[in-house]
């Protein structure tokens, strides 16, 4: 289902996931679940160091929408980051953010839709925002670093403050060409 | 391996839950939720009405938001068998508060009782042990939930599953409220936090 993920090109100015870090810490996330993606993978790692958050590696996504619910039942914040395919898998675990109005945040990280290899990236690509349209997520999305950290601070608020089910996509574009 | 069970559910369940004191459950769809409800209500319980093989992760979350109180999730065995992926996810987590106990008729009950995987030799408690669970078991009589129910009552080393088989048969609905929205906000005032 998921790619292998060789290197990305690094941009050193764009230090955008310590401050997708810094904003998620500040809006007092205290638990992280991932299915791992190559642009993720700093943001992954600046969490997983971090002894105040809950760090939960998935074997398929839709186990982090669970986790997600079960966390703010008991009084936490959760935050959820995936690849673009990995939402197909999440749709029917979604029913729960939906029908029991839990607070939820993922950040995913787009394949399939630009300077791509892999062509079996890209149907899950085109699917992405339908599909999460469809089970009733609000989806934002952003094309440049300036505007992922803002929005995913925005998102944060909505979900958190607002128990809203938000998924913010990060554009291919954004995240840099991948080596092969 | 294959001797018919015998024992009830609600009976069991009523077993298990007998001294629950704080312990926070949450129970997977089908069966186990309407087995919950019977032995009581209680604004401890969440409830699935979907959500096919979240009832276990719902309890990791929880589990980890609360590090002091015991939780338990309650399922059956289709709806762990949906899950199975989560058990290798709460191995490695490694709860030491998360409780799994699958009442476990070897059939989808709710859908017209087909045999179901663990009928045919599927054994969670050897897959939950090959995740990395610290105990797991089975039981089959009521003294072997009475002692199932003395053990989770005690903290463990790390995540456990048993196993209960019972009687392959639907006793009668008991239905709690299908309100997602308003279970939530109940269990949260439970634990003390305000509703939004």
């Amino acid at each position: 289902m998921h790619s292998p993920q060789p290197n990305l090109e690094t941009r050193s100015s764009d230090d955008w996931p310590s401050e997708l870090y810094r904003v998620l810490k500040a809006a007092d996330v205290r638990q992280m679940s991932y299915v791992p993606d190559a642009g993720h993978s700093q943001l992954i790692r600046l969490f997983s160091a971090d002894r105040d958050v809950t760090t939960n590696v998935l074997t398929t996504e839709e186990e982090g929408i669970a986790i997600a619910a079960g966390a703010w039942l008991g009084g936490q914040r959760s935050v959820l980051l995936m690849q673009s395919s990995g939402v197909g898998n999440c749709i029917n675990m979604l029913s729960l953010s939906a029908i029991g109005r839990f607070p939820l945040l993922m950040l995913v990280t787009m394949r399939g839709e630009w300077a791509e290899f892999n062509p079996w990236q890209v149907p899950m690509s085109r699917a992405t925002q339908p599909s999460l349209e469809a089970i009733g997520l609000k989806v934002m999305r952003a094309e440049t670093p300036e505007d992922l950290v803002e929005t995913v601070e925005s998102a944060a608020a909505l979900a958190y403050e607002s128990d809203q089910q938000i998924a913010v996509l990060i554009g291919q574009r954004l995240i840099g060409k991948k080596k092969w | 391996m294959s001797m018919q069970a015998q024992l009830d559910r609600r009976a069991a369940v009523a077993a298990l839950l007998k001294d629950r004191n704080d312990t926070l459950v949450v129970s997977g769809l089908g069966s186990p939720t309407y087995d919950l409800h019977s032995v009581g209500d209680h604004d401890g319980n969440f409830y699935l009405w979907g959500a096919m093989g979240g009832a276990a992760l719902i309890g990791l979350g929880l589990a980890q938001a609360q590090p002091g109180k015991r939780v338990l999730a309650l399922t059956g065995d289709g709806e762990q068998l949906m899950g199975l992926g989560g058990l290798a996810t709460i191995g490695v987590a490694r709860p030491r508060n998360l409780d799994i106990v699958v009442i476990d008729n070897q059939h989808f009950g709710e859908t017209g009782m087909q045999a179901s995987h663990t009928g045919r030799g599927v054994d969670l408690t050897a897959i939950a042990t090959a995740c990395g669970f610290a105990a797991t078991g089975i039981a089959r009589t009521i003294a072997e939930v009475e002692r199932l129910a003395a053990q989770i009552a005690a903290p463990g080393e790390g995540p456990r599953l048993f196993v209960i088989k019972v009687l392959a048969e639907n006793p009668p609905r008991s239905l709690p409220s299908r309100d997602a929205v308003f279970i939530k906000n109940r269990f949260r005032a439970h634990l003390g936090f305000a509703a939004a």
